[in-house]
C-alpha cells in the first residue's frame, strides 16, 4: 500500500493551530506518511509541530461555513485544534488523519521507517539480556538455571526463549508444568532478594478446574523455592471468589491440601478494562475546567484512579514485606499473569531493590517484566482516554505501574536516579513511538516482526549520554534500603505532570524546577572549587615548609 | 508524673506504641519515651481532651491541640488517667488573660530588646511605604480614644474630603462602629482597599453621611470614578441580616458604585467544615474514596477556593480597572480580613517578603480587630466563637506559595509556625480581640512580640527558590483558581503524622544546599584570600599557620548533600523558645536506617491483615 494513496490533500496554507494556553498560530500544514507538521512561517515565531500520526487517539471536525475545524486528541493526552480554510481541504485532510492513525498492519508503522539521525553506541536490543541478569544471580547463589525450554516459543508463547527456574527442575517437569498453568506460564524467578536469600515468582493461574487437578511437578516446582521448613505466600490478584469462579472455566488457584507449606492471599487488582474505563474518566475530569471544587473531587472520586493506585501499591508492599519481612518465598499470579501479576512483581521489586532505581536498572526491569514477561503492549496501548470506539484490549496498565513509581518517587526523591521526566517519556512511547522497543505483544511476535533487525530500539537513543543528562535527577544519593512508601489516601497525590500536562501553564513550576537544579550544580561546582583551592593552599604551605627547612 | 504510659500511634492498627513516662508542668504536658525521645504539647495549644473507655491494657486518652496534633496514651491505672484528665481540663481552659503562657513566659530579654520588639512592626511606616498620607488620603484623628469605634486601631486613614461629621455619621450607620477605612493603598493605580461593616440599613434605612463616606472615597481616586462595594456574603445571608437591620448597600443610594456578592461562608460554616474535614483526615485505614468524598463534603477546599477567588476578584479591580474597593461582611473582622490581605498579597510584592508578612497581618488582623481569643479560644468561652478564618488565610497563602514557587521569601514552615504561634499565646501578638483590650492589657509591657524571634531564626523560613526580581514591584500575582489546583494541605493538618509525609524531603535538601552555598562562596573569598596573601608574603605567615589549618573544613567536604543530615522536613521550633515540637518531628530522615530496620510498615501492615483473613 502506498500512504500516497490516503493523502488526498498533502498540504493546506493559512491554517490556525490552536493549543491551551498558547496563542494560536497560523502556518502550514502538511500531511506525510507518519506526521502531520505544521510549520509556522512567520520570521519571528518561527515554530513547527511534528505529530506521529500513531500518537493520535480521535478526531474531531466541525464546519462554520467554509472554515473547518479540526479537533485532534492525541494519546499522551494533549488536544490541539486545527482552523482549515475550504470545506474539502478540511474533509480530506481529516479522512487522511483518520486512515493514518488507525492503520492495522504493524509493519506499516513509523519504527519500521524511521532512520535515525544519531549514532548508535550501545544497540539497545541486546543491552538488557537474561543471560546477564542470571551471571549476576550467579554470583550470590546456585539454586538456580537457565533454561532454554522455550527456545522456539513452544512452550509458552508468551515467554522469552530463556527463563529462570529452580536448579532442580528439568526441562521435562517444566513442559508439564506449562500444561498445568493458563497459557503455559510456569513460574518463572522474577526477583532473588540477597539480603535473605529469598525469591519471587511469578506465573499464571493453575488449571485445577472444577474437579481439583493437581500436578506434582508445579508442586514440586514451587516448593523448590522454599527454605526447608519455611512457608511461602501466594499473592493472587484476583478476590476469592473470582478465583473460585475461574475453576468453572478450567481455571482456579493452589489448594492448601496440594500445597500445604503455602498461604494464599488475595489481593484484589482491577482487571485491565476496569481500569481503561478509570481513565477514561479521570482525563475527562481533568480537561473540564469548568468543575467547581465539588464537581471536580466527585468526578475525581467517580474515576476510582486513584483508588487503583492505592490497591496496587499496597498489593506490591505486601509482596515486598513478606520477602523482606517475613522471610518467606512468593509467587505472584491472578489469571493470565500477563497484566496485574507484572504490576506487583516489578513494583515490589522497585521498593526492595535499589538496582532498579537506577536508570539501567529501571530500563532492565521494564524489559524484563513487562516486555520480555509478555505483557501485550500493542492490545494494550492501542487507544488511549479519547478512544470512540469500543474498546477490546486496551488497558493504562502500565501507565498505572509507571504511576505507581511516580507516587514511590515523590516519597522518596532523592533515591531515584530518574526524573519525572523519564517516566513521562516511556509513557508516551508506549502509545507511539519511532521506536520499536514497544511494538508486537510479546517477544514471539517481536522475533516475527524482526523487530531488532528492522527497527531502532528506545534503549539505543535513551542511553546516549546526551539524553540521558535530561532524565537524570539531580538530587540523586544511592540508596541501599528498602523503601517503604505510605499508601495513604493523603500521601498520594494525582500525577499533574501527566494529566494536568496539557491543562495548565507550567511555567512558574518549570522555572522553580529549574532553579532547584540550578542549586545542586551550583553547590557541586562550588565544592569542586573549595577543593581545588584548599588543595592549592596545602601545596604553597608544604613548599613553605621545604622552604623554612 | 505517671509512669508506663503508652504513646500509641494514630494511624496504626498494629498497637505499635511507645512507651515512657508522662509529666504535667505548669505550661505543658511532657512525654518522655523509654529511647528519651520528649513529646512536648503546651497546655494553650490542647483543644479537647477524651477519656475512652478502659481497655485491657489500660485507660486510653486522647488529646486533640489546635496544630491538628491528636495524642493517643494508653494510662495503666484508671486513677491516674482520671487525675491527668482533669488536670488538662483545668489547665487548658483560663479564664483570664493573665494566666495566659505569654504573661509568665521569659525569654531572657532585657527590657530595651522587649521594647524594641515591639517596634520592629510599625504600622505608620508602613501606610507611609504605600504613599500616605497624601493629597486624598489622610490620618484621621477621629478613633484617637477609641471614642468612635472599640475594635479599630488608634490611627486610621480615611480620604481627606471625610469630614469628622461625615466619620461620625458614617459610623453610626455601620455595625459595631465600623465605618469606612483605608486598608491598603496602591500608589501606581491610585486606588484604595477599604473595608468596614455591613450598613445598618435593614430595608430601607439611609444615611447621607454613609453615602457622602462612599463618595469620598471614590473621589479619592483620580483615575476612576466608580468603585466596587465587595460584600464579601453569600447574597442570602446579607439579605436575612436585613431583617434585623443590617443589611447590604443599595446600589440607587450610593452614586457610582458596583455593588457585588462574592459567597463566603460564615464562621459557623468555617468551623463545622474544618470539623468535618479533619474527621475524615483522621479516619484510620480510610480508602481513597472516603478521603475524596469526605474532602468533597466537608467543603473545605471549595471555602478555600471562595476566599481566593474574592481576593483575585479585588486584586484584578484594582490592578487592571484602577477602581477602589470597598470590602465588608457583617462585622468586618473575618472574611473582611482575609480578603483584604490577601488581596494586598496579590497586589504588593512587598507582602510576600518575611518582613512584609508581618506587616500584612498586624495591619489586616490584628490591629483591624480579628477576634483572634475567641476564634482561637484563647480562653475559655463561647465555642460558636470559634473558627478557623484565619487558619484558612494562612492555608489560601500556601496556595499561592505552590502555585509560585519562587513568588515568596518565606517557605510553608513560616506559615505552619505562625499558626502554631496563633494558638500557642506565648507571645502578645494574637491575645485579646482588638487594640483597645491589648492596650489595656499592657502586652507591650508584660509579654513578648513573636516577631523578632522569628526574625531572627529566619533562616529557616527562607524559601531557597525565591526570587525577588520574580514580579517586580507592584504587579499582579494572577493565581488560576480552577478546582484542581487546589490541594488538601497535608503538611498542616497531618504536621505531626509522621508515616504520611514522604520519606525524604525535597525541600529541605534543597534549602540545606542553598544554604551550605552560601557558606562555600564564603570559603572561596576566603581560601583566594589566603592564597593571594601568601603569594604576596611567602615566608611571614607562618604564625598564622595553625589558625588558618585548624580553620574547619566545611561540611560539604565530608558528606556530600544528602537527606541523612536533614532537618526533619516540618518546621522543628527552637527547643530554647517554644518547647512544643522540639523533639518530635525532629530527626526523622537521619534515623531512615533504624525507621526501616524496626518492625513493619504500619499502613502495610493493616492491609497485611485484611489479607490474611481472607485466606
Amino acid at each position: 500500500m502506498e500512504f500516497a494513496e490516503l493523502i488526498k490533500t498533502p498540504r493546506a496554507d493559512n491554517v490556525a493551530l490552536h493549543r491551551p494556553f498558547h496563542p494560536a498560530v497560523e502556518g502550514t500544514l502538511c500531511l506525510t506518511g507518519h506526521h502531520l507538521i505544521f510549520s509556522s512561517r512567520r520570521q519571528d515565531n518561527a515554530e513547527e509541530l511534528w505529530l506521529l500520526h500513531s500518537n493520535i487517539d480521535s478526531i474531531e471536525k466541525r464546519f462554520v461555513g467554509s472554515l473547518g475545524t479540526i479537533v485532534i486528541k492525541c494519546k499522551d493526552l494533549r488536544i490541539i485544534q486545527l482552523d482549515i480554510p475550504g470545506m474539502e481541504e478540511c474533509l480530506n485532510i481529516a479522512s487522511s488523519i483518520e486512515a493514518l492513525s488507525t492503520l492495522d498492519s504493524v509493519t506499516l508503522m513509523y519504527p519500521f521507517f524511521y532512520r535515525p539521525m544519531f549514532e548508535v553506541l550501545e544497540d539497545g536490543w541486546s543491552s538488557f539480556l537474561l543471560e546477564q541478569e542470571f551471571e549476576l544471580l550467579s554470583s550470590v547463589t546456585n539454586e538456580w538455571r537457565l533454561s532454554c525450554v522455550n527456545k522456539e516459543f513452544s512452550v509458552c508463547p508468551s515467554y522469552p526463549p530463556v527463563v529462570i527456574v529452580p536448579k532442580c527442575i528439568d526441562d521435562e517437569a517444566l513442559r508439564k508444568v506449562a500444561l498445568f498453568r493458563h497459557g503455559g506460564r510456569f513460574p518463572v524467578l522474577t526477583y532473588y532478594h540477597k539480603k535473605n536469600g529469598m525469591a519471587m515468582m511469578r506465573s499464571s493461574q493453575p488449571l485445577t478446574g472444577t474437579n481439583g487437578r493437581r500436578c506434582k511437578e508445579d508442586e514440586k516446582l514451587v516448593n523448590a523455592t522454599l527454605r526447608s521448613g519455611r512457608r511461602g505466600f501466594v499473592i493472587d490478584t484476583r478476590p476469592l471468589n473470582v478465583a473460585q469462579q475461574a475453576r468453572a472455566k478450567g481455571g482456579g488457584f493452589e489448594q492448601e491440601v496440594h500445597y500445604p507449606q503455602w498461604r494464599r492471599i488475595h489481593k484484589y487488582i482491577e482487571r485491565f478494562n476496569i481500569l481503561q474505563e478509570s481513565f477514561i474518566k479521570l482525563v475527562e475530569a481533568c480537561n473540564d475546567q469548568s468543575h467547581n471544587m465539588d464537581r471536580w473531587l466527585s468526578k475525581l472520586e467517580a474515576s476510582n484512579w486513584l483508588t487503583h493506585i492505592k490497591e496496587l501499591l499496597t498489593a506490591a508492599c505486601l509482596a515486598a514485606q513478606c520477602i523482606d519481612r517475613e522471610g518467606a518465598s512468593v509467587l505472584v499470579h491472578g489469571s493470565e499473569g500477563t497484566d496485574s501479576t507484572l504490576q506487583v512483581t516489578s513494583l515490589a521489586q522497585i521498593i526492595l531493590d535499589p538496582r532498579c532505581r537506577t536508570i539501567r536498572g529501571f530500563e532492565a526491569l521494564v524489559v524484563r517484566e513487562w516486555l520480555q514477561a509478555g505483557h501485550p503492549f500493542q492490545q494494550r496501548c492501542a487507544q488511549s482516554a479519547y478512544s470512540n470506539s469500543k474498546q477490546k484490549w486496551e488497558a493504562p496498565v502500565f501507565l498505572l505501574f509507571l504511576e505507581c513509581v511516580w507516587q514511590i518517587h515523590r516519597q522518596f526523591p532523592c533515591s531515584f536516579e530518574f526524573n519525572e521526566q523519564f517516566l513521562i517519556m516511556l509513557f508516551e512511547h508506549t502509545y507511539a513511538s519511532q521506536f520499536g522497543t514497544f511494538l508486537g505483544n510479546n517477544e514471539n511476535e517481536r522475533a516475527k516482526l524482526k523487530l531488532p533487525q528492522k527497527t531502532m530500539s528506545l534503549w539505543s537513543w535513551v542511553n546516549r549520554p546526551e539524553e540521558l543528562s535530561r532524565f537524570q535527577n539531580p538530587l540523586y544519593e544511592a540508596n541501599s534500603l528498602v523503601i517503604w512508601p505510605s499508601v495513604a489516601p493523603q500521601s498520594l497525590q494525582l500525577w499533574e505532570g501527566v494529566f494536568l500536562r496539557w491543562n495548565r501553564p507550567s511555567k512558574f513550576l518549570d522555572e522553580a524546577e529549574e532553579e532547584r537544579i540550578h542549586i545542586i550544580k551550583y553547590n557541586k561546582e562550588l565544592q569542586a572549587k573549595v577543593n581545588a583551592l584548599r588543595r592549592q593552599l596545602a601545596e604553597m604551605e608544604t613548599d613553605e615548609e621545604v622552604q623554612e627547612e | 508524673q505517671v509512669e508506663q504510659v503508652k504513646l500509641l500511634d494514630r494511624f496504626s492498627t498494629s498497637n505499635k506504641s511507645l512507651t515512657g513516662t508522662l509529666y504535667l508542668t505548669a505550661t505543658h504536658l511532657l512525654f518522655i519515651d523509654s529511647s528519651q525521645r520528649e513529646t512536648w504539647i503546651l497546655h494553650h495549644h490542647i483543644a479537647a481532651v477524651e477519656k475512652l473507655p478502659l481497655t485491657t491494657s489500660g485507660c486510653p486518652l486522647v488529646i486533640q491541640c489546635k496544630n491538628f496534633r491528636i495524642v493517643h496514651f494508653v494510662v495503666p491505672r484508671e486513677r491516674d488517667c482520671h487525675d491527668i484528665y482533669n488536670s488538662l481540663l483545668q489547665l487548658s481552659r483560663t479564664a483570664k488573660y493573665e494566666e495566659l503562657y505569654a504573661f509568665s513566659y521569659n525569654p531572657k530579654q532585657n527590657e530595651s530588646e522587649q521594647v524594641k520588639g515591639w517596634q520592629l512592626i510599625d504600622l505608620a511606616e508602613e501606610y507611609k511605604r504605600m504613599g500616605v498620607p497624601n493629597a486624598y488620603w489622610q490620618l484621621s484623628d477621629a478613633n484617637r480614644d477609641y471614642k468612635i469605634c472599640e475594635t479599630y486601631p488608634r490611627e486610621l486613614y480615611v480620604p481627606r474630603t471625610a469630614s469628622k461629621p461625615i466619620i461620625v455619621g458614617s459610623s453610626k450607620f455601620r455595625s459595631k462602629g465600623r465605618f469606612p477605612v483605608l486598608s491598603y493603598y496602591h500608589k501606581n493605580k491610585e486606588a484604595a482597599i477599604c473595608r468596614c461593616s455591613q450598613p445598618l440599613s435593614g430595608f430601607s434605612a439611609r444615611c447621607l453621611e454613609d453615602e457622602h463616606m462612599l463618595q469620598a472615597i471614590s473621589k479619592a481616586n483620580p483615575s476612576n470614578r466608580y468603585m466596587y462595594v465587595m460584600d464579601t456574603r453569600p447574597k442570602l445571608n446579607a439579605m436575612a441580616n436585613r431583617a434585623a437591620g443590617k443589611g447590604y448597600e443599595n446600589e440607587d443610594n450610593y452614586s457610582n458604585i458596583r455593588f457585588q456578592f462574592v459567597g463566603i461562608e460564615n464562621i459557623h460554616v468555617m468551623r463545622s467544615s474544618l470539623q468535618k474535614l479533619l474527621e475524615v483526615s483522621g479516619t484510620r485505614g480510610l480508602s481513597v474514596n472516603d478521603f475524596l468524598s469526605g474532602l468533597e463534603n466537608s467543603g473545605w477546599l471549595r471555602h478555600v477556593k471562595a476566599v481566593l477567588d474574592a481576593a483575585v476578584f479585588l486584586a484584578k479591580a484594582i490592578a487592571v480597572e484602577s477602581a477602589s474597593v470597598l470590602v465588608h461582611c457583617s462585622d468586618g473582622w473575618d472574611r473582611t480580613s482575609q480578603v483584604c490581605s490577601l488581596g494586598a498579597l496579590l497586589l504588593d510584592s512587598y507582602y510576600r517578603t518575611i518582613k512584609g508578612f508581618m506587616v500584612l497581618i498586624e495591619k489586616d488582623w490584628i490591629s483591624f480587630g480579628h477576634k483572634f481569643s475567641d476564634r482561637c479560644c484563647q480562653l475559655d468561652g463561647d465555642p460558636k466563637e470559634i473558627s478557623p478564618v484565619f487558619t484558612q488565610f494562612l492555608e489560601s497563602v500556601w496556595n499561592l506559595t505552590e502555585q509560585f514557587p519562587q513568588a515568596f521569601e518565606y517557605n510553608e514552615a513560616f506559615l505552619l509556625q505562625i499558626h502554631e504561634h496563633v494558638h500557642s499565646c506565648q507571645f502578645g501578638n494574637f491575645l485579646g480581640n482588638c487594640q483597645k483590650e491589648r492596650e489595656e492589657l499592657k502586652l507591650k509591657e508584660k509579654t513578648y512580640s513573636l516577631w523578632p524571634f522569628l526574625l531572627a531564626e529566619q533562616k529557616k523560613y527562607q524559601n531557597p527558590l525565591y526570587n525577588p526580581d520574580f514580579s517586580p514591584e507592584l504587579t499582579l500575582l494572577e493565581p488560576n483558581t480552577v478546582s484542581f489546583n487546589f490541594k488538601f494541605w497535608r503538611n498542616m493538618y497531618h504536621q505531626f503524622d509522621r508515616s504520611m509525609h514522604p520519606r525524604q524531603s525535597m525541600f529541605n535538601l534543597i534549602m540545606n544546599t542553598s544554604q551550605q552555598n552560601k557558606q562555600l562562596e564564603e570559603d572561596i573569598k576566603e581560601l583566594e584570600a589566603k592564597i593571594k596573601q601568601r603569594n604576596g608574603q611567602l615566608d611571614v605567615v607562618l604564625v598564622k599557620e595553625q589558625e588558618q589549618t585548624a580553620h574547619p573544613a566545611p561540611l560539604a567536604l565530608k558528606t556530600p548533600p544528602c537527606f541523612q543530615k536533614e532537618q526533619p522536613p516540618m518546621p522543628v521550633n527552637d527547643a530554647v523558645r517554644t518547647i512544643e515540637g522540639s523533639n518530635t518531628a525532629d530527626n526523622r530522615y537521619s534515623e531512615l536506617v533504624s525507621e526501616f530496620s524496626k518492625a513493619e510498615p504500619a499502613v502495610v501492615s493493616l492491609e497485611y491483615g485484611v489479607a490474611r483473613m481472607t485466606c
